[in-house]
């Protein structure tokens, strides 16, 4: 079974208050796997899907829709219940085994040093609570606040996500506000206990350029100020390109290739990888025709032995190379990992 | 210039806000506001503006799908509101749309050869015989075939719904499509085999088109000329070369350093823009962009902007490019 642990190299050792040796990473999956299992198929949603988080960065998880790229970070917080299947040799959050936690110590960790925002706020925020109960809500039950105290500080974190007028707006409900107010509202919830990791799934893709421009400035700096490190899930390279460090693209449940965000962008490895940069329309040179990546994403029903991108791959070796397995993850540079035939030369 | 195949003119549309007792119509939601503009044949004119601009309003008032408060859309110099029957007809037959969601504009109890068939049946276009070779080819033009027409709907993916709505535009031989956000639902892989689809009919079958679009990559992939929308009214309107190089209008820059980039050396200084698209019930005095302007407050916050509604005119003289900012000269 091919690794994609990135932790190795460039992990940096030090010490915390109590003298205790800690890494710099904050979050470790290993070969993960989700399935939906009906009664005629199996839907492979995730596969053998390893990656890792460091504290303080954002890593994005990118795709297009159905790679699995959001039943991935689910799946890590424990949220893709029964009858999916889930399993994976191990996920470890900050040192601690989750998958092997009870429903109380995930309790523990979920909402509090791991929080998520979603794609539509109006469908993740209650409608008949104001926005400041909602906010205070999350103190309350987490940290077993007053109401007086709760109420104080939602409004100080309502204030800190750039509503304006907090004290006033906090009385507001949710169907009141305009969506990138809504997702204030979101990231002032999942920010309130001043979490370690930060999942955004498609934090802006329902909002307007302008708005999302605020967004995803007000995300970096919480990341930057707080060292929250922050799983930004996406289909949208540019908001890759402008906020994350580094990068795991996805393909029909598997990662394909991960590096920095950089080295992405500069030198994809992976023709997917390639593909999508060159069919994204940019407001830079005008090409008489995108670069298309022909057919579709395959169903996840009828995943072949071998590799999933090889009908649509426009650099395929030889057909039965692509189809004699697996593709081996291999590293063409340092710290940058590709899963396609084309580089198992290099692979070591 | 060359001679323009269709013409508005101060086209407005309001939406009436009724409320009280009676009904009685208290407030009204401007959503188009005295737009006009041309569209000459061939030609890609793309909208562009934030939720909430105005945009669509404009494309369905503009093919009367919705009657307009006031204004005219002219195609082919008449002037659609003083004709009907069979005229009217004949300039709808020439004016097609595709919708943003392929998944609902499409009737899910019609196989797609039928749903393709509707619009050469109604503008009676030749025998049977004749109108069923129609869809065939129109079915091929978009890269589907004869075999898939008995099929339903649901049976393909996003992307070729999006072909069928597109056969079906394409199916009556128009002359323009306004096509309203017609890949923001798709995957950029689907999406750019979409959008060279598009380019190609274009140069094909010479249609113009009416690009609605929040995405200013598809802007500049698609257009010749864009106009920028904000609040209802044309802000800037200029060809795609001059837009991207230097944006006239404070709102039109903020737009462009706002667009996320894959590539580093594309990226610009980027201008937040403070706040929200104020509430359509109590647009801002004088310019409505005026309480997020980042150079009205550059230039001190002079008055004017809050008490003056800057009209559209060409950046310099003789310039074919508009812009509706008193100080459109300070924005470079």
């Amino acid at each position: 079974m091919s690794d994609f642990n990135l932790a190795n190299g460039g992990i940096s050792l030090r010490a915390d208050e109590d003298g205790n040796q800690t890494t710099d990473t904050l979050l470790e999956v290993k070969s993960l796997f989700v399935e939906y299992v009906t009664e005629f198929t199996v839907v492979r949603a995730v596969r053998d899907l390893s990656f890792t988080v460091r504290r303080g960065e954002v890593f994005a998880l990118v795709g297009e829709s159905g790679c699995g790229k959001t039943t991935a970070a689910l799946a890590v917080m424990g949220l893709v219940p029964p009858p999916a299947r889930v399993r994976s040799a191990g996920i470890w959050f900050d040192g601690v085994a989750m998958d092997r936690m009870s429903r109380r110590q995930l309790d523990g960790i979920r909402g509090n040093r791991i929080s998520v925002i979603f794609q539509q706020p109006h469908a993740s925020l209650n409608p008949v609570h104001t926005i400041g109960d909602q906010v205070a809500e999350v103190l309350r039950v987490h940290r077993r606040t007053t109401a007086a105290v709760a109420r104080a500080r939602a409004i100080e974190l309502l204030d800190r996500v750039g509503i304006p007028g907090a004290r006033r707006r906090e009385r507001s409900y949710p169907h009141e506000l305009s969506g990138g107010m809504a997702q204030r509202v979101m990231i002032a919830m999942a920010i309130a206990l001043d979490p370690d990791l930060l999942i955004a799934d498609e934090p802006t893709s329902a909002l307007d350029v302008t708005i999302q421009a605020q967004i995803l400035d007000l995300l970096r700096d919480l990341s930057t100020e707080s060292r929250t490190a922050v799983i930004l899930i996406t289909h949208d390279l540019g908001v890759v390109a402008e906020m994350a460090n580094r990068v795991a693209v996805m393909y029909a449940g598997q990662i394909v290739e991960s590096a920095s965000v950089d080295a992405i962008l500069r030198d994809p490895h992976h023709p997917y990888t390639a593909g999508l940069i060159a069919a994204t329309p940019s407001v830079g040179e005008r090409p008489n025709r995108l670069t298309t990546i022909p057919g579709r994403v395959p169903e996840l029903t009828s995943i072949v032995e071998g590799c999933t991108f090889e009908p649509r791959c426009s650099r395929r070796p030889d057909w039965s190379m692509a189809h004699s397995g697996e593709p081996p993850v291999s590293t063409p540079v340092p710290d940058h990992l590709v899963r396609c035939w084309l580089y198992a030369e290099d692979s070591k | 210039m060359t001679e323009s195949f269709v013409e508005v003119l101060e086209l407005s549309k309001h939406f009436p806000i009724r409320s009280g007792w009676f009904q009685k119509a208290t407030l009204k939601i401007k959503a188009v506001d005295g737009v006009s503009f041309s569209i000459a044949p061939g030609e890609t004119l793309a909208v562009v503006g934030e939720s909430g601009s105005g945009k669509t309003t404009l494309g369905r008032a503009m093919l009367r799908l919705t009657q307009p408060t006031a204004g005219t859309v002219s195609v082919e110099g008449v002037d659609i509101a003083s004709i009907g029957g069979r005229e009217l007809l004949d300039v709808r037959r020439k004016l097609q749309i595709i919708f943003q969601d392929p998944y609902s504009s499409l009737d899910p109890r019609l196989p797609i050869g039928a749903s393709v068939a509707e619009g050469p049946a109604i503008h009676h276009m030749g025998s049977r015989t004749e109108q069923r070779e129609r869809v065939i080819i129109a079915l091929r033009r978009v890269g589907l075939d004869e075999h898939q027409m008995a099929r339903f709907p649901h049976e393909f993916s996003g992307g070729q719904r999006q072909r069928i709505g597109i056969a079906r535009a394409i199916a009556v031989e128009p002359k323009l499509i306004v096509a309203d956000e017609p890949v923001s639902a798709l995957d950029v892989s689907v999406q750019a085999q979409i959008l060279n689809l598009m380019r190609t009919l274009q140069e094909e079958l010479g249609l113009a088109y009416v690009f609605i679009v929040h995405d200013l990559g598809v802007v500049n992939f698609m257009a010749d000329r864009v106009l920028v929308m904000y609040f209802g009214r044309i802000v800037e309107q200029a060809s795609r070369k001059d837009l991207f190089s230097s944006p006239a209008h404070p709102y039109t820059a903020a737009l462009l350093s706002a667009v996320p980039m894959t590539k580093p050396r594309l990226r610009r200084t980027r201008i937040v823009l403070k706040g929200e698209i104020p509430d359509p019930l109590a647009p801002p005095s004088g310019c409505h962009f005026h309480p997020r302007c980042w150079l009205r407050e550059k230039l001190g916050n002079p008055s004017r902007c809050s008490t003056e509604a800057p009209s559209l005119l060409p950046a310099s003289v003789g310039s074919d490019r508009l812009v509706a900012c008193h100080y459109a000269s300070d924005v470079s």
